[in-house]
């Protein structure tokens, strides 16, 4: 039995048909189950649900509370947020203005499937239409008859007071889009026929976990439609939905917003370049470094299914206009638009961590920053945690005006001198200063202050003579696929694993590494897994404790 | 460049009564006939004038010896140094307190952070995310918010929202309103009513949005049956926003009183396109910035829209910087030379002073707005502090902390207290006893305190 999985798994492979292949996975180790999650939408969640629901041309305006990074993402962190009363004015203003665009002439007939006897008046019969429709989505699952009848006797009452049929759907609406069913993602439990005396999620909160996990929005309507016939409950049942998911466009969405969640390009929002000294950085650099990045990482995990660690290493990119005046590429685009584009052998562009996008992140307005950039790499990309700083640090050595410390290195082998830095520094520099050769705003260069920079280096013993070198370090470093499996599951649960988990984490790793480190075999591995589903009995919801938090600020 | 005209409406402009060129009635001037004789409550219904707290917030504390002159007992008078120089013509109204320590028991001093946490939770943190307590500014809101619009008003000037250091716990943390346009927009925007105007209709559509919210949180209620502890907490801290959204609704409902200090200011004008504003950390962009929201602020306090307010000057970490500069402020408190013959880090030193000038206009806003007999200052208590007290060695012993204001006289001013070592929290505390909470301790561990700095008690 064995032998044929093993075969069928090796054929596929060879075959290039397909590399989610059920048939070549071992037995995962027994779950116990987490505590039940009720997590804060995020504000590209909230984004993609309304643009999903009500379409693009719906504005979403505001600004959104924000989230605490927790094991690496911030999406773990809305597991514990909270609304503030300044969160739900915001939330309460969005609301308002994406039902008054929802209602307007422009979009009515569009957007509202019936029209009311009369304008001036209500419809109840019109509004618990457009509610039950809109509901399903908003919801994420068949709203109840008090949850229809709410938003039903608010539209007539609204609609009444206000003379307009229009004024009451809008008013039913907004308070939808305020309401916890909305703005939480909460996991509705039900006992368990398998299992007696335990509870499953519902297949309305198994369906909500896969979409949020794999295209951050909310089901669509064959995802809820599987929950609602129990699919979602059997596993050729949840495999297909798995599997159409992973080929659904939308797989882009969801995995853009993983890895902007996980280099915290969030981030970018306040990234500020001095315009003196970076003069060719600006605000559409930035949104094109992003931009430049995430494209990279789509195309090669998802359009070509490639190995994960080459994310270190390709020369394969993008380039619009604005980036390749920075990189030195002509880009004949003058829309504005984007092409493919590889570093020739040999260039010192190669691989994530030498695109403009990490560099310039991970630096200062007005330089680079080796302790930013290899603090990055150790937390964000090998799951390593830097302690933080001691409190009482020396800078005497910076300020001796008789040592000019012309380059970065100079003035961190002053600051490593001192015992209570050099631990965290050796971990952090000898990767930083490897990125040197690139300046805080993402340019190539040779010196500092006129002093030549010195881009060697090693990664845990690995040496390297510049950031290519570095790149193809990470490529080979042990650290990388367990980290990535870490981020992708504790994304998918919105939790910290428990280190009972450990075994678990294990048995992902070993598909994803039979695998060659394809992300979609390890999306399909956790999405179809029971580990994603698993929760404890209602009672050990208030015992759970909370996650660990990150140590950043 | 930047044009920001408090419109103060004269008693012909009112009497005229026009808005936009079109009749809308005649309004009556709040009047001193409306205030009782020595002008410190309202005769009508004979409330005193509302008492109002807000905290101050700069990064990276002080240049040791450059900025206070140290003491050794608590008295009056403060010896205002260069970098606090602009701080003297209003010492009537501060109070310098210096010498108070951070006790953290074993805990880390995670850099930048848990200073300002313990001065204002009254515990220390145990990670560099952790926010173990409420900040201060929120027990008071929650003792004094009622029949404001706003519980409390939270604002940066450094154009980054999570920059706020009000939070009622890690994951209860609003973000701040980072751009002057949007807090104009938000206080004095189509919400707002003016309290001067004679005539007053409820607007329809407000009590709609109060019926849809009450709905939604009767709606909500039955969740609680599908949650742990944890997350009933969590759907209760939801209800309770309900709630203040509703109370605010109720206010829009009912006439406000008259209210002379309050005048509208015109929105704001900038040159340039409105989605490329400068919201920059260029300290001159910082400082604009302050400036525009501090007239704001203070109207939206004088017109009674909030009774609790907090602004963030500058980022813990303060990223401040000049143009062409590669080091930020932060990195010159670290890197840069001092200066052998002024004895301090010399640019570090006037990001210091470029502070401490803002807090002087950020004082002189209350001040410049009169009400009753005396000024808005009066009637405010502002908690100013950081997080560090030299940030060059990040020391938390001796951050410096100001207050400034009379909180409607229940404080002396014009003193500069000597901790002698005592835990920084006995400066906390004393403010939430000035501002009537019943409490008569504060803090956990060896920062919790049950000594109220009775010097400065009224």
């Amino acid at each position: 039995m064995h032998r044929v999985k093993f075969r069928s798994c090796l054929i596929a492979l060879a075959t290039g048909m397909t590399l989610i292949v059920s048939g070549c996975d071992q037995p995962a180790p027994p779950v116990t189950g987490a505590a039940p999650t009720m997590r804060l939408l995020s504000e590209s969640q909230y984004r993609n649900i309304i643009a999903d629901l009500f379409g693009a041309q719906i504005t979403v305006g505001g600004s959104f509370d924000p989230l605490v990074r927790t094991n690496g993402l911030l999406t773990v962190g809305a597991t514990n947020a909270r609304i503030t009363p300044a969160g739900l004015e915001q939330f309460d203003r969005m609301a308002r203005s994406i039902a008054e665009q929802v209602v307007s002439e422009a979009n009515r007939d569009v957007l509202i499937p019936c029209k009311p006897a009369s304008v001036s008046s209500p419809d109840d019969a019109c509004a618990t239409a457009f509610y039950k429709n809109v509901g399903r989505i908003l919801y994420r699952h068949p709203l109840t008859d008090d949850e229809v009848r709410s938003p039903v006797a608010v539209a007539a009452a609204a609609g009444r007071d206000l003379g307009n049929f229009y004024d009451g759907i809008a008013s039913g609406l907004a308070g939808m889009m305020v309401s916890p069913s909305f703005l939480f993602s909460i996991d509705a439990t039900e006992p368990d026929p398998s299992l007696p005396g335990k509870v499953r999620l519902d297949g309305y909160a198994k369906a909500a976990r896969l979409s949020f996990f794999l295209w951050n929005t909310t089901p669509d309507d064959q995802l809820l439609t599987a929950a609602e016939k129990g699919a979602l409950h059997d596993k050729k049942g949840l495999n297909a939905q798995v599997d159409r998911m992973l080929g659904s466009p939308k797989l882009e969405t969801g995995m853009r917003a993983f890895f902007n969640d996980m280099l915290a390009f969030d981030d970018f929002a306040k990234i500020e370049k001095d315009s003196i000294i970076y003069p060719s950085f600006s605000a559409a650099v930035a949104e094109d470094a992003k931009e430049q990045s995430l494209r990279t990482i789509v195309d090669l995990l998802i359009t070509q299914q490639g190995d994960y660690r080459d994310l270190f290493t390709t020369r394969k990119t993008f380039m619009s206009g604005p980036l390749g005046r920075i990189y030195r590429v002509p880009v004949d685009r003058p829309d504005g638009g984007w092409i493919p584009y590889e570093f020739p052998e040999g260039d010192q562009r190669a691989g994530l961590i030498t695109q403009i996008s990490f560099a310039a992140l991970y630096s200062h307005p007005g330089r680079s920053s080796p302790t930013l950039r290899g603090r990055a790499i150790r937390e964000s990309l090998l799951c390593q945690k830097i302690p933080d700083p001691p409190g009482d640090v020396d800078f005497s050595l910076f300020n001796d005006p008789n040592s000019p410390n012309k380059t970065a290195r100079d003035r961190l082998s002053a600051h490593a001198t001192q015992p209570a830095c050099a631990g965290c520094h050796k971990l952090t520099d000898p990767i930083g200063l490897a990125m040197e050769r690139i300046d805080g705003a993402g340019q190539l260069r040779t010196t500092e202050s006129g002093a030549s920079i010195d881009p060697s280096g090693d990664l845990d013993g690995v040496k390297f003579t510049d950031a290519v070198g570095l790149g193809k370090a990470m490529r080979d470093n042990p650290a990388v696929p367990p980290c990535i499996v870490n981020r992708v599951y504790s994304y998918a649960t919105g939790r910290t694993p428990e280190r009972t988990e450990q075994p678990l984490l294990n048995h992902f790793e070993k598909q994803f590494t039979s695998a060659q480190f394809r992300l979609p075999k390890l999306l399909q591995s956790i999405a179809a897994s029971d580990a994603l589903f698993a929760v404890a009995a209602p009672e050990a919801r208030a015992a759970a404790a909370p996650p660990e938090k990150d140590n950043k600020s | 460049m930047t044009v920001l005209i408090p419109r103060k409406a004269n008693r012909r402009e009112m009497l005229k009564g026009t808005l936009g060129g079109a009749a809308v009635g005649v309004a009556l001037p709040f009047l001193d006939c409306f205030l009782t004789d020595n002008g410190t409550a309202l005769a009508a219904t004979g409330a005193p004038l509302p008492v109002r707290f807000g905290t101050w917030y700069w990064g990276l504390g002080h240049t040791p010896g450059h900025a206070i002159t140290p003491k050794t007992q608590t008295s009056a008078g403060i010896d205002f140094l260069e970098e606090t120089k602009a701080l003297k013509p209003w010492e009537k109204y501060i109070n310098f307190y210096g010498g108070f320590n951070m006790p953290l028991d074993g805990r880390s001093n995670y850099t930048h952070f848990t200073g300002w946490v313990a001065s204002r939770t009254g515990s220390a943190p145990s990670g560099n995310n952790d926010i173990p307590a409420p900040t201060l500014d929120l027990l008071i809101a929650d003792s004094i918010a009622g029949n404001t619009r706003f519980q409390t008003l939270d604002m940066t000037s450094v154009g980054i929202p999570r920059e706020n250091y009000s939070a009622r716990s890690t994951n209860s943390r609003a973000a701040a309103e980072a751009s002057p346009e949007k807090l104009y927009a938000r206080i004095f925007g189509e919400e707002f009513m003016d309290p001067n105007k004679a005539e007053f209709a409820p607007d329809p559509r407000v009590m709609v949005r109060k019926s849809v919210l009450s709905a939604v949180g009767e709606q909500s209620k039955a969740l609680n049956a599908k949650l742990g502890a944890s997350d009933r907490a969590r759907l209760d801290e939801y209800f309770t926003s309900i709630r203040q959204i509703e109370n605010q609704l109720d206010l829009q409902m009912q006439k406000p009183e008259p209210n002379l200090a309050c005048a509208i200011p015109l929105p704001i004008k900038r040159d340039g396109d409105e989605q490329n504003m400068p919201q920059g950390l260029e300290v001159d962009t910082v400082v604009a910035n302050h400036q525009m929201m501090t007239k704001i602020l203070a109207m939206a306090v004088a017109c009674n829209q909030t009774k609790v307010f907090n602004m963030v000057f500058s980022d813990n970490f303060s990223h401040m910087r000049r143009p062409g500069q590669t080091y930020t402020h932060h990195l010159l408190t670290h890197e840069e030379t001092p200066d052998k013959v002024l004895g301090y880090q010399p640019v570090a030193f006037s990001f210091n002073c470029r502070t401490m000038d803002s807090f002087a206009s950020f004082i002189e806003a209350f001040a410049n707005i009169r009400e009753g007999d005396g000024n808005l200052l009066d009637n405010t208590l502002i908690f100013a502090a950081t997080e560090t007290n030299y940030a060059r060695v990040h020391s938390i012993d001796g951050v410096p902390i100001f207050t400034a204001g009379r909180a409607g006289g229940r404080i002396k001013t014009g003193m500069h207290v000597v901790g002698n070592g005592d835990p920084i929290t006995r400066v906390g505390l004393t403010a939430m006893q000035i501002m009537g909470l019943p409490i008569d301790k504060w803090g956990t561990k060896s920062l919790q305190t049950s000594k109220t700095i009775t010097d400065v008690l009224a």
